[in-house]
């Protein structure tokens, strides 16, 4: 519960729980939803393009750019001399250069920029520059990372129990490796940031982005400014992902360094292949893993080794490690285990936020383990699951010393079970393949158990702003971004309902630092949650004084002011909203408010790796069948079925929407979206020629989704709902285990089926007993 | 054949083309300007995103109306505005996001997608609608196969596909509308369907006996109309692009920065828009698009289906052509190894000569080919399958839809009496060229057709071929799967296999 508790809500529910539209879906079918770069552009606008580095590893011996000045239309041109303020752009630890200085440590590194009439003319002007490099040996992957003790964050570890011990005295045991793939975001919206001078060194920035504060702070020491002289504002971002949690900055600052070296307002979009290349991604990760067990599947010891690719810099991947760490149990109880996690430096570039943020690769990692226990057992992998589940009232406390006290992930299997028929279907499934030599059919159920809040606890705070207008209409404001994922719409259900409004009476607004200061990123699923709360307290209050105002003037009991369906009930009377309003106005009540949340009950020490980092955790399950080609790896995907758990819904569509979503995205991750870097440490998948994101073909013909009835969030969250953005990604586990199912037979019990399963990765794990 | 747009000195013409109901005519514009940088930049509509600028996300889809082959009719297609240079759009009707809703009211499409959460971020909902309206105006009950085929080009990251299918479901339930962009697509189109007059006749008004001729800052658009011109513009500029679709070359500006002095286009030429069955072959003008060209085909060569539906996406099939495929030559070109196991040939004009070579000796190396200067594909001559013979191309991805091929191959089998009485196979992607597998073909003519014969004839192919490891695929991988595709072939051809996967599942 946050600061505010006392102000009593609106206990009618109106339009919370109503599957309305996007706030913008009108907008976004006829194309008259604006993103940053369709704003009508400032007199003098300068288009900037970035000159990247080409080597993975090298000192820059000199750099010549006068072709690049002299190229037609190019106005100005800058490099890291040029920065006013400080050359960094590291979110979290200020080790990530705007433009490289001497040294360039990833093919894809800024070294200057230039400012031209038109974009074409700047993109055109950055091939120009003549850069003589005496190469460096360059560190490619996390291995060799450790072997030459490479990393951006020191390694660390988390232990329970004997892992060792049990390990040894378990009566089956497997080891395995993991190599398993990262992934590009694939925002159709590339990066792009406009910024405009403002008078008196202030500078307005509109920045696609999830964190517009950190943009602000950022582009500030950049350019050598304060944070009241920077506003950044978003007000919607065509997809991020994470991708534009911090990453959005470094674009930013560059457009903002130019604003300010030229005085005119500056424009940098990247190209799509130049997105790719010098924006961050997915974490790739080596997993080793040696998980001991009885002969009924339970898992008596395990220890995991993680190495993640984390780039050149330590952007985000502190955090995204230690999500690993406290997800590789995804919903089973480890009784006994050790975690060694290694933040792996690499001259690639900085690996960042993808939803999910470290926690697919941690969940990953176990389901593959538990997939390995069934198959050496000769069991069915849902029966192994079900018996390292965690328990209630027992076997319930995580590695992290949590305790799990919402679990009804059994609930949802059972269900899930019954519903997608998963026993009859399996049998069919084998029946099938010992009928069919070529084609084989493969199906799996995986659960999905995700930890809800930012691990540090103290960016799990938020805030809104709240107007009542004169007319009874309403202008919203909170620290939250909207990248797609329906936010905007939820809060203003939420919002409404709070004034007994309908919500076409609320103005949803661009998020804008003037407006709501130091809000944290849009990110961790937990945007509803968190602003949801703020700005149901802003308007709470405005309502509250309202009510005050309504009692005294006509003199009736608070309680018996009841608002709802844009009326007010005052006693016997009934009154327009917006009649109230224009009263309390002449009666000089103030009708605007701010709201501030803080999630309770957090805490976590991260230097025992111990406490109560989440607030809930959010569960789903899917159900997976696909069919396989043994000749050549190729498959489809057949049927899909899901139950999540979104809680008490605020938006049953939008929630809809980001299961659907978020699942087809996984399977993506694990399946078709392969990224390949060549020895020179360069990324040769750098567009969607060659980078293939899921199309509508392989979507399974058969889709069941469903969200959870009757589930309300066993915490108190807004309307006792669920967060929704992350946890849904991991439902795509389960295609990647009924590929292996599929390919699995008596000859090849344990296939070495690698992600992402492209129909190359399938074809060699058929073959790796041949050879 | 008129003068003028031999003389370089003559002066330039305006491109002209219909949006909104009005004609837009343009002097001076670059040649090599995109339509999107043009809607986005110069007309500031910009509703229509740019995602990639090289034709694979979607995001800029737009839809072209323009005259049928008789010029009675319009013909509506969608296309990747990213890619497609403004002057090609000259006598013909661009039809945008913003064309479709009306004062206060969407399109049909739009309120589908509305009313079925199809959008998230909306960014690429755009391209959706527009590829959603092309399939409106020109399928009256699309399956979900067919809804998958027309949005095989449309990319969306947030969504997971389902609420647009559902849209595209409900999108014809609105009502009877007098306004031809509210009105679906009719069943079977000879009876009930009537063509727009009004569009009809303006389009009609901007169609050019003679040639465009653009110039500006000394670089040259040309869209001649006959072949004699073509001919006589690309001997007298030897160093021009000649451009057909404009999906590759599209990417030479777009990407690479290039700067196209003199351009000849080749999407004006009546001749080149030939597409006749004959008695033995079907020909095929070079500027026929691979959307016609590939439907012609697939009626003959029923095993070239599942190729043809994975060629590309729609948009690109829209505006590309199977002359551009075939001359550009890229060894991962997906057209080519079925055309060259067919016995295709191509009809090569320069000036005023003409030959015919077949295609199986058009590429000599790696982006060789046996064309002289300013000799251009006329016609391309694909043989008419006869009683017996088997056809099938198959192609590796790591995506079915709007992918390239890590391998695609093709064969023509004959059997008689349980032997091979002709075989010939041609594969992409393993080589610099498009190349047959001479040893491979030699191994199984002759043979009985059984799974000896295909173990000895994969054998056989690791001598065709060396391939190399790239992003889309290992050696190892290309080498091994094109074996085990020929088995795959072998499998189909002896009722051993009813169905690839990609079929497997398809609905509709």
């Amino acid at each position: 519960m946050g600061a505010g508790a006392d102000v009593p809500l609106n206990a009618r529910r109106a339009a919370v729980g109503k599957a309305l539209p996007h706030d913008s879906a009108h907008l976004h079918v006829s194309g008259t939803a604006a993103y940053t770069d369709d704003l009508p552009e400032p007199r003098d606008l300068l288009h900037v393009a970035v000159g990247m580095s080409t080597k993975a590893h090298a000192r820059i011996r000199r750099l010549d750019l006068d072709a690049v000045a002299a190229a037609e239309g190019v106005v100005d041109v800058m490099v890291a001399a040029d920065i006013p303020g400080e050359n960094n752009c590291g979110p979290i630890v200020a080790d990530e250069r705007i433009f490289a200085e001497d040294v360039v440590e990833y093919v894809g590194h800024a070294i200057f920029a230039v400012a031209a009439e038109t974009t074409d003319q700047a993109r055109k002007a950055t091939h120009l520059a003549r850069i003589d490099y005496e190469e460096l040996e360059p560190i490619l992957d996390p291995l060799t990372a450790i072997e030459k003790h490479s990393f951006v964050l020191p390694t660390e570890s988390l232990q329970r129990g004997e892992p060792e011990e049990a390990l040894a005295n378990a009566p089956h045991r497997v080891q395995r490796r993991l190599e398993l793939g990262g992934q590009d975001q694939f925002y159709l919206e590339g990066h792009i940031t406009m910024a405009v001078p403002q008078e008196d060194g202030g500078l307005l920035v509109y920045s696609s982005t999830q964190h517009p504060d950190e943009v602000q702070h950022l582009v500030a020491h950049a350019t050598a400014r304060s944070a009241k002289d920077v506003v950044c504002v978003c007000r919607r971002m065509g997809g991020a992902f994470g991708g534009k949690e911090s990453q959005a900055a470094t674009i930013a600052c560059i457009a903002a360094l130019m604003a300010v070296k030229t005085g005119r307002a500056c424009k940098l979009r990247l190209d799509r292949d130049d997105d790719m290349i010098m924006t961050g991604k997915r974490h790739d990760f080596v997993i080793d893993y040696d998980v001991g067990f009885d002969d009924s599947g339970r898992i008596q010891g395990i220890d995991f080794m993680f190495a993640s690719r984390c780039g050149i810099s330590a952007d985000l991947s502190g955090p995204v490690n230690d999500r690993t760490m406290f997800h590789c149990d995804n919903a089973y109880f480890l009784e006994n285990v050790h975690i060694e996690s290694h933040r792996c430096k690499t001259n690639t570039v900085s690996n960042t936020a993808f939803r999910g943020f470290g926690g697919p690769q941690g969940m990953y990692a176990i389901e593959y383990a538990i997939d390995d226990i069934a198959r050496t057992l000769d069991k069915d992998p849902l029966e192994v699951r079900r018996r390292n589940f965690y328990g209630i009232g027992e076997r319930d406390t995580t590695q992290y010393r949590q305790k799990v006290e919402d679990n009804i992930i059994a609930e949802i299997v059972d269900k899930l079970e019954a519903d997608a028929s998963y026993q009859k279907r399996r049998k069919a499934v084998r029946d099938f393949n010992r009928s069919s030599s070529v084609l084989k059919r493969g199906i799996a159920l995986t659960p999905v158990k995700f930890g809800i809040s930012f691990t540090a606890t103290h960016l799990n705070q938020a805030g809104a702003l709240v107007h009542v207008y004169k007319d009874g209409t309403v202008h919203l404001n909170h620290g939250g971004t909207e990248m797609g994922q329906g936010l905007f719409i939820k809060v203003a259900q939420v919002v409404a309902d709070e004034f007994g409004i309908s919500v076409d009476r609320i103005r949803i607004n661009a998020a804008d630092t003037s407006k709501v200061a130091n809000a944290s990123a849009t990110a961790a699923s937990s945007g509803s949650d968190m602003n949801g709360k703020a700005a149901q307290l802003a308007a709470a209050k405005i309502r509250t004084r309202l009510t005050e105002f309504a009692a005294r003037h006509f003199n009736v009991a608070e309680a018996a002011v009841d608002f709802h369906d844009n009326e007010v009930v005052i006693g016997d009377k009934t009154l327009g909203f917006a009649d109230l309003v224009q009263l309390a106005w002449f009666d000089r009540v103030s009708m605007s408010a701010t709201g501030f949340y803080k999630t309770p009950k957090i805490h976590y020490d991260r230097d025992t790796f111990s406490g109560r980092p989440f607030f809930y955790f959010s569960y789903g399950a899917a159900v997976s069948e696909v069919i396989v080609d043994t000749l050549t790896g190729e498959y489809r995907l057949l049927r899909a079925d899901i139950v999540h758990d979104c809680g008490d819904s605020l938006n049953p569509a939008v929630d809809l929407g980001q299961v659907e979503g978020g699942y087809v995205q996984g399977v993506g991750w694990l399946t078709s979206e392969e990224l390949c870097w060549n020895d020179a440490g360069e990324l040769t998948t750098h567009a969607p020629s060659t980078y293939k994101i899921p199309c509508c073909s392989d979507l399974a013909p058969d889709f069941r989704v469903q969200l959870l009835q009757k589930s309300a969030n066993k915490e108190d969250t807004i309307y006792r709902s669920k967060a929704v953005g992350e946890p849904p990604l991991m439902l795509g586990i389960s295609a990647f285990h009924a590929l292996r199912d599929a390919i699995a037979s008596d000859e090849l019990p344990l296939p070495d089926l690698q992600a992402p399963a492209t129909p190359e990765a399938v074809l060699r794990a058929i073959e790796s007993n041949k050879s | 054949m008129s003068e003028s747009a031999t003389n370089i000195d003559a002066p330039s013409e305006t491109v002209r083309f219909v949006l909104d109901g009005e004609v837009i005519e343009l002097r001076n514009v670059d040649p090599t300007r995109t339509v999107l940088q043009f809607l986005r930049e110069d007309l500031r509509r910009t509703g229509t995103k740019e995602g990639c600028a090289e034709g694979d996300c979607g995001a800029c889809t737009v839809v072209l109306a323009e005259l049928n082959r008789d010029g009675d009719d319009v013909v509506v297609r969608a296309i990747n505005s990213c890619i497609q240079f403004l002057p090609t759009l000259d006598g013909k009707e661009l039809i945008t996001v913003e064309s479709l809703a009306r004062e206060g009211e969407l399109h049909p499409v739009q309120q589908a997608m509305v009313d079925h959460h199809g959008s998230q971020c909306g960014f690429c909902t755009p391209g959706f609608v527009m590829s959603l309206f092309a399939l409106y105006k020109t399928n009256a009950k699309p399956s979900r196969r067919d809804i998958d085929d027309a949005l095989a080009g449309n990319l969306c990251r947030c969504t997971g596909y389902r609420p647009i299918i559902a849209a595209a479901e409900a999108m014809y339930d609105a009502e009877a509308d007098k306004d031809w962009l509210r009105q679906p697509a009719v069943r079977g189109q000879s009876k009930k369907h009537k063509p727009p007059a009004g569009r009809v006749a303006a389009l009609q008004s901007l169609q050019r006996v003679d040639g465009l001729q653009y110039i500006l800052n000394g670089r040259r658009f040309f869209a001649p109309t006959t072949s004699d011109e073509l001919a006589r513009l690309l001997a007298l500029h030897p160093d021009a692009t000649v451009l057909a679709g404009g999906t590759d070359v599209g990417l030479w500006v777009t990407k690479q920065h290039r700067e196209l002095k003199t351009i000849v286009y080749t999407g004006r030429v009546a001749e080149l828009h030939q597409l006749d069955v004959t008695a033995t072959h079907i020909e095929i003008g070079a500027a026929v698009s691979l959307t016609d060209a590939m439907a012609v085909i697939v009626e003959h060569y029923p095993g070239l289906d599942e190729l043809f539906a994975r060629f590309a996406s729609p948009p690109i099939r829209n505006a590309a052509t199977l002359g551009g495929n075939i001359a550009n030559g890229s060894p991962i070109g997906d057209s080519m190894p079925a055309l060259i196991v067919a016995g295709a040939s191509l009809v090569l004009r320069r000036g005023r000569s003409r030959r015919e070579i077949p295609l199986d000796g058009f590429y000599l190396d790696y982006q060789v080919k046996d064309l002289r200067t300013s000799e251009f594909v006329e016609l391309i001559r694909v043989p008419l399958p006869w009683e017996g013979v088997v056809l099938r191309s198959h192609k590796l991805s790591k995506r079915f839809d709007q992918d390239i091929s890590a391998v695609c191959s093709a064969y023509r089998l004959e059997l008689g009496e349980g032997r091979v009485t002709s075989f010939r196979m041609a594969c992409g992607g393993l080589a610099a060229t498009i190349k047959r597998a001479t040893h491979t073909e030699s191994a199984v003519i002759g043979a009985e057709w059984n799974e000896k014969t295909i173990e000895n004839a994969s054998r056989a192919l690791a001598q065709d071929f060396t391939p190399i490891s790239d992003m889309r695929a290992s050696a190892d991988y290309r080498l091994r799967a094109t074996q085990n595709l020929l088995r795959r072939f072998y499998l189909e051809t002896t009722g051993k296999l009813e169905q690839t996967v990609y079929e497997y599942g398809r609905r509709g």
